[in-house]
C-alpha cells in the first residue's frame, strides 16, 4: 500500500499531487437500520440501487417474454390490446430509466467511483443515501400504477400526447398515466442528488497523484454520462410537469383543439411536437447515459484482460467527451417523420453522423488493444468481445436511421426496435453482465462459478443476437412496431410468422438463462471460490485496498498515492505484466513505461 | 480457438442471412427507388466495416490468446494509425450522407403541379377527400366537426362545396399521378404509411404535414398506420388501389362531393353561404 507520506511524493518529480483532500469524517453505522438500509457508505448504496433496479427489471423482462408470446403465439396467454401495450410501455420505461440508468450510475457509479478515484466515500454520503431513497420511492410509484383502476398507462415509453393523456390509450383517462410522470419526476430528483454527488466527487475528492487524465475510463464513463443527465433530464422533467397540468388541469401546452370518438374535448392551441423536442431532448443524450458507463467499463475490462494498455487512451477520453457532447444536438432524428419543419431534417442527419466519427474510433481502440495483446479468454473478456460484436451491429444500423432519407421508410417499423435494442439494450447488459463477474471477486471477495458463468455467456450472447439481427428483415418489409396482431397482410413478400416464431423461443431462452446467473450469484456469494486481493492482477485502484472486499472508508488508515496512469499493463523491463497505479516509480525502476 | 471460430460464424453469419433469407423488401411501388438504393449503399459500406472488424478481431482473438510467458505489445497510442483510421471513417460517413441528403431534399420538395389530395387519421380509420372539380381543397377547422360535417370543413369556403368526401379505409389514385398527401389527424398522433412506397409522414392534431410521391404501378397496397395511436393502432388499417385511368375514373364518378352529402342528409342550407359565393367567383 501507498504509505509514502506527502513529502516523498512533492520530492518525486514523476508525481504530480492533485487537490489536497481534507480528511473527511464518514458516519460509521451503529445499527442495523443504519448499516444495511439507511446506509451512507456508497458501496452499499450501490448495492442497493443495484438490487432494486434487477428487481424492477424483472418487471420488464417478463413483460417482454409476454409480448413476445403475443406476437408469436397469439392466445396462448389470452390477453386483450389494451394490456398489450401497457406490456409494451412499462417494458421501455422500466428497461430505460428504472433498469440501465439507475445500474449503471447509481449502482455502477457509487460502487466504483470512490474505489476508482481514490476516495472513502461520495462527498455527500448522507444526501447520497437520501437519493436511494427517493430512486425506491419512485418504483414504488410506478408499481402502484399496475394495481390502480385501468392499470398503468399504454402509452408507448415515448408518451406521446395527445395519446397519452385521452380515453383511447390504456391508463390515459385514469391514474395509470398520472403515476407514471409522477414517477419519473420522483425519480429526475433522486437522480439529482446522487448525479451531483458522483461529479463532485470525481472533480473535487480524487487522491493525491490522481490527475484527470489518469482516470480509469470506466470513470470517464460514468462522470460524462451523469453531466449529460444532469442536463437532459431536466427537459424530461418539465415536459412531465406540463403534461400533468394538461391532464390535470386541462392547460394546453401539448393539447391542440381535438375531437376524439365525436367529442370536441376543451383543449385549444397546444403542440403535441412540442413535447417530443422535450422528451427528445432528454431521450437522445439518454441513449448515451446509458451507453458511454457502458463504453467506459468495457475499455477497462477489455485492457485488464488482455493483459495490455488500453489503445489511445487520450483519443478515447476526448471520444467520449465528444459524444456526450454531440449527444445534445442530434434529438430531432427521431422526428424525421414527426411533422416537424422537414429543413431540420439536413442539420440533424449531419450532426448524427458525425457522431459516428468518435464512435467508430471508440471501436477501432478496442480492437486494437486486443492486437498484439495476451488476451485471457475469462467471462468478462468473453462479454467484452460480445459487446464489440453486438455494439458494432447496433453502430452500423444507426448510420441507416440517422441517414433522414433512408429513415422514412424504416422509421416505427421493426429495424428500429432491432437497432435500439442491439445498441442500447443488449450491448450494455452485457457489459453489465460483464463487469458482474469481473467485479463480483471485489464485492464479495469469491468468484462467480466458472461452468455456469460460460453457459450464461453463450446462450445470452447467442440468444439475443438470434432475437435482434433477424429482427431488421422484419423491418425492411415494412412490419409496424406496436402491433398487437402482426398480420401476414398482402406488403409481406415472405411469411412473417415463422421468423417471429423464432424470435420469441430466441427470447424465452435467453431470458431464462438470467436466472441461472441469479441462482449463480447466489450461491457463489456464499459458496463461490475465494478470490483473495487483485484476483485479475489489474492496475486500478479498487483492487488496490487494504481488505477484501473494501470495508467502510475503502482505503484502510491512509488513501493511496498514485503514480501512474490505471493501465500500466505489460510494460517494457518491469517484473510483473501489470503496474498498479499506486506503485512508485522508484518500485519499478527498469520499467519503461511511457504514459504517465 | 472456439471463441475465434464463433466471431467468425457470428460475423459470416449475419453476412449469409443478409444475402440468402428470403424476407427482405417488397418491390417498390412509386418513385422512391432512392430511398431503397441510398439503402443498398449503405449495406455495403456498413456491412464491409462490420465484417472487417469481426474478422480482425477473431484474427486477434486466435493469434494473441494468453501465454504466460509472453508479454503483450506496450504501445500506449499511434497517432498515425488513429488519424488514419478518422479520415477513413470520415470519408465513409459522408459518401452515406451525401446521396442521403441529396434524397431528402427531393423529399421535401413537392413537384409543382402535384395533385393535392387529403388524409384524415382518427381512432382508428381513415377518411380522404379530393379536391373536386375546382381542383382546390376547401378550407377546414376542427370546430366545425359533426355528424354531418366529419371532415369539418368550412361552410362558408367556396372550395368546400365540391370536395369529394370518402369516408371509407380504402382509396383509389391514379397510376403516374404526382400526388400530395396533405395529412390531417383529429385526435391523436397517426402516420399514413404504405410499405410499398417507402414514404411516410405523422399526421399531427392541430396542424397538417405533407408529403408527396408518384405511384408507378397499379396494384392493392396495404396501408398501416405507423404511429402508435392507442389501443385500436394495429387495427388502422386500410388499402390503396392504383388504378389505370379507366378504373380509376369509374370509381372516382361513384364518390361524392360535400353538396351531395349535406344533400342526402337534408343539410343543403350549411352550405349556402359557400354557394353564393361560388357563383359569384
Amino acid at each position: 500500500m501507498a504509505a509514502d507520506s506527502y513529502d516523498d511524493v512533492a520530492k518525486n518529480k514523476d508525481s504530480i499531487p492533485s487537490l489536497e483532500v481534507p480528511p473527511q469524517d464518514l458516519y460509521h453505522a451503529k445499527s442495523w437500520w443504519t448499516k444495511y438500509i439507511f446506509c451512507q457508505d456508497a458501496k452499499v448504496i450501490g448495492i442497493q440501487y443495484a438490487l432494486t433496479a434487477v428487481a424492477i427489471g424483472m418487471v420488464g423482462l417478463v413483460s417482454s417474454w409476454l409480448m413476445r408470446m403475443q406476437i408469436a403465439f397469439p392466445g396462448v396467454i389470452p390477453m386483450e390490446a389494451g394490456a398489450y401495450y401497457q406490456l409494451v410501455t412499462m417494458h421501455g420505461m422500466i428497461m430505460v430509466v428504472y433498469l440501465l440508468t439507475a445500474l449503471f450510475l447509481g449502482g455502477f457509479g457509487n460502487f466504483l467511483i470512490p474505489l476508482m478515484v481514490g476516495a472513502r466515500d461520495m462527498v455527500f454520503p448522507y444526501v447520497n443515501m437520501v437519493s436511494f431513497w427517493v430512486f425506491f420511492l419512485a418504483v414504488i410509484i410506478l408499481a402502484a400504477s399496475y394495481f390502480v383502476p385501468g392499470g398503468p398507462t399504454g402509452a408507448g415509453w415515448t408518451l406521446y400526447p395527445p395519446q397519452a393523456i385521452t380515453s383511447g390509450t390504456p391508463g390515459g383517462d385514469g391514474l395509470g398515466i398520472v403515476l407514471m410522470l409522477v414517477s419519473l419526476a420522483v425519480f429526475v430528483i433522486g437522480f439529482t442528488m446522487g448525479g451531483l454527488n458522483y461529479v463532485i466527487t470525481i472533480l473535487q475528492a480524487r487522491t493525491r497523484g490522481m490527475t484527470l487524465m489518469r482516470l480509469p475510463l470506466t470513470v470517464w464513463g460514468i462522470f460524462t454520462a451523469t453531466v449529460l443527465a444532469l442536463f437532459a433530464f431536466p427537459a424530461l422533467f418539465v415536459a412531465g410537469i406540463m403534461m400533468t397540468l394538461d391532464n390535470m388541469l386541462g392547460t394546453s401546452f401539448f393539447m391542440p383543439a381535438i375531437v376524439e370518438f365525436g367529442e370536441r374535448l376543451t383543449y385549444d392551441g397546444g403542440s403535441p411536437i412540442l413535447f417530443q423536442h422535450l422528451f427528445w431532448f432528454f431521450g437522445h443524450p439518454e441513449v448515451y447515459i446509458v451507453a458511454l458507463p457502458a463504453f467506459g467499463i468495457v475499455s477497462d475490462l477489455i485492457s485488464v484482460h488482455a493483459r495490455k494498455n488500453i489503445f489511445g487512451y487520450r483519443m478515447m477520453v476526448w471520444a467520449i467527451v465528444v459524444i456526450g457532447a454531440l449527444s445534445f444536438i442530434v434529438w430531432a432524428h427521431h422526428m424525421y417523420v414527426a411533422g416537424m419543419n422537414p429543413w431540420f431534417g439536413f442539420f440533424f442527419a449531419t450532426t448524427t453522423l458525425i457522431i459516428a466519427v468518435p464512435t467508430a474510433i471508440k471501436v477501432y481502440n478496442w480492437v486494437l488493444t486486443l492486437w498484439r495483446g495476451n488476451i485471457k479468454l475469462t467471462i468478462p473478456m468473453l462479454f467484452a468481445i460480445a459487446f464489440i460484436i453486438t455494439f458494432v451491429n447496433g453502430g452500423l444500423t444507426g448510420l441507416f436511421l440517422g441517414n433522414v432519407a433512408v429513415d422514412v421508410p424504416l422509421s416505427d417499423t421493426y429495424f428500429v426496435v432491432a437497432h435500439f435494442h442491439m445498441v442500447m439494450g443488449i450491448a450494455p447488459v452485457l457489459v453489465i453482465l460483464g463487469s458482474i463477474y469481473h467485479w463480483f471477486p471485489l464485492i464479495t471477495g469469491r468468484f462467480l462459478n466458472e461452468r455456469l458463468g460460460r453457459i450464461h455467456f453463450w446462450v445470452t450472447f447467442i440468444g439475443s443476437y438470434s432475437i435482434y439481427f433477424p429482427m431488421h428483415y422484419l423491418g425492411f418489409m415494412g412490419v409496424t412496431r406496436r402491433y398487437f396482431e402482426v398480420f401476414e397482410g398482402d406488403n409481406f413478400t415472405y411469411s412473417i410468422i415463422g421468423i417471429n416464431q423464432f424470435i420469441t423461443v430466441a427470447a424465452l431462452i435467453t431470458g431464462a438463462v438470467q436466472f441461472l446467473f441469479f441462482y449463480n450469484i447466489i450461491v457463489s456469494s456464499k459458496f463461490g471460490k475465494k478470490a483473495g486481493k487483485n484476483p485479475w492482477k489489474a492496475c486500478s485502484l479498487e483492487w488496490q485496498t487494504p481488505d477484501v472486499p473494501p470495508t467502510h472508508g475503502n482505503f484502510g488508515k491512509e488513501l493511496p498515492v498514485v503514480y501512474r496512469w490505471a493501465y500500466d499493463y505489460s510494460v517494457p523491463g518491469a517484473d510483473k505484466d501489470y503496474i498498479t497505479q499506486d506503485t512508485p516509480p522508484s518500485a519499478v525502476a527498469n520499467a519503461k513505461a511511457e504514459q504517465t | 480457438m472456439i471463441v475465434a471460430v464463433l466471431v467468425v460464424l457470428v460475423t459470416l453469419g449475419s453476412v449469409a442471412f443478409h444475402m440468402w433469407s428470403p424476407w427482405w423488401w417488397s418491390e417498390i411501388a412509386s418513385n422512391w427507388v432512392g430511398m431503397d438504393d441510398t439503402i443498398i449503399l449503405t449495406f455495403w459500406i456498413t456491412g464491409a466495416v462490420f465484417v472487417a472488424i469481426g474478422l480482425f478481431m477473431a484474427y486477434c482473438i486466435w493469434k494473441y490468446k494468453y501465454n504466460k510467458d509472453k508479454r503483450a505489445d506496450y504501445e500506449p497510442e499511434n497517432s498515425k494509425l488513429e488519424w488514419a483510421l478518422t479520415i477513413i471513417t470520415t470519408i465513409g460517413v459522408i459518401a452515406l450522407l451525401a446521396p442521403g441528403l441529396i434524397v431528402w431534399k427531393n423529399f421535401v420538395t413537392v413537384p409543382k403541379g402535384a395533385y393535392e389530395i387529403e388524409v384524415v387519421g382518427q381512432q382508428w380509420y381513415w377518411m380522404y377527400r379530393l379536391p373536386g372539380k375546382d381542383g382546390v381543397l376547401g378550407t377546414t377547422d376542427i370546430k366545425n366537426i359533426n355528424d354531418d360535417n366529419p371532415f369539418g370543413l368550412n361552410t362558408d369556403d367556396p372550395h368546400s362545396v365540391d370536395d369529394i368526401l370518402i369516408d371509407a379505409d380504402d382509396l383509389h389514385i391514379l397510376k403516374d399521378q404526382t400526388l400530395k398527401l396533405n395529412l390531417r389527424a383529429l385526435d391523436v398522433l397517426h402516420d399514413f404509411y404504405v410499405p410499398q412506397f417507402r414514404a411516410k409522414m405523422d399526421m399531427v392534431p392541430g396542424m397538417i404535414t405533407y408529403y408527396w410521391f408518384t405511384p408507378i404501378k397499379t396494384g392493392t397496397f396495404e396501408i398501416l398506420c405507423a404511429e402508435y395511436c392507442g389501443t385500436g393502432h394495429y387495427s388502422m388499417l386500410g388499402y390503396v388501389i392504383v388504378d389505370e385511368e379507366e378504373d380509376y375514373n369509374e370509381w372516382l364518378s361513384e364518390q361524392m362531393t360535400f353538396e351531395e352529402t349535406l344533400a342526402s342528409n337534408g343539410k343543403s342550407d350549411l352550405i349556402k353561404i359557400a354557394l353564393n359565393k361560388k357563383n359569384d367567383l
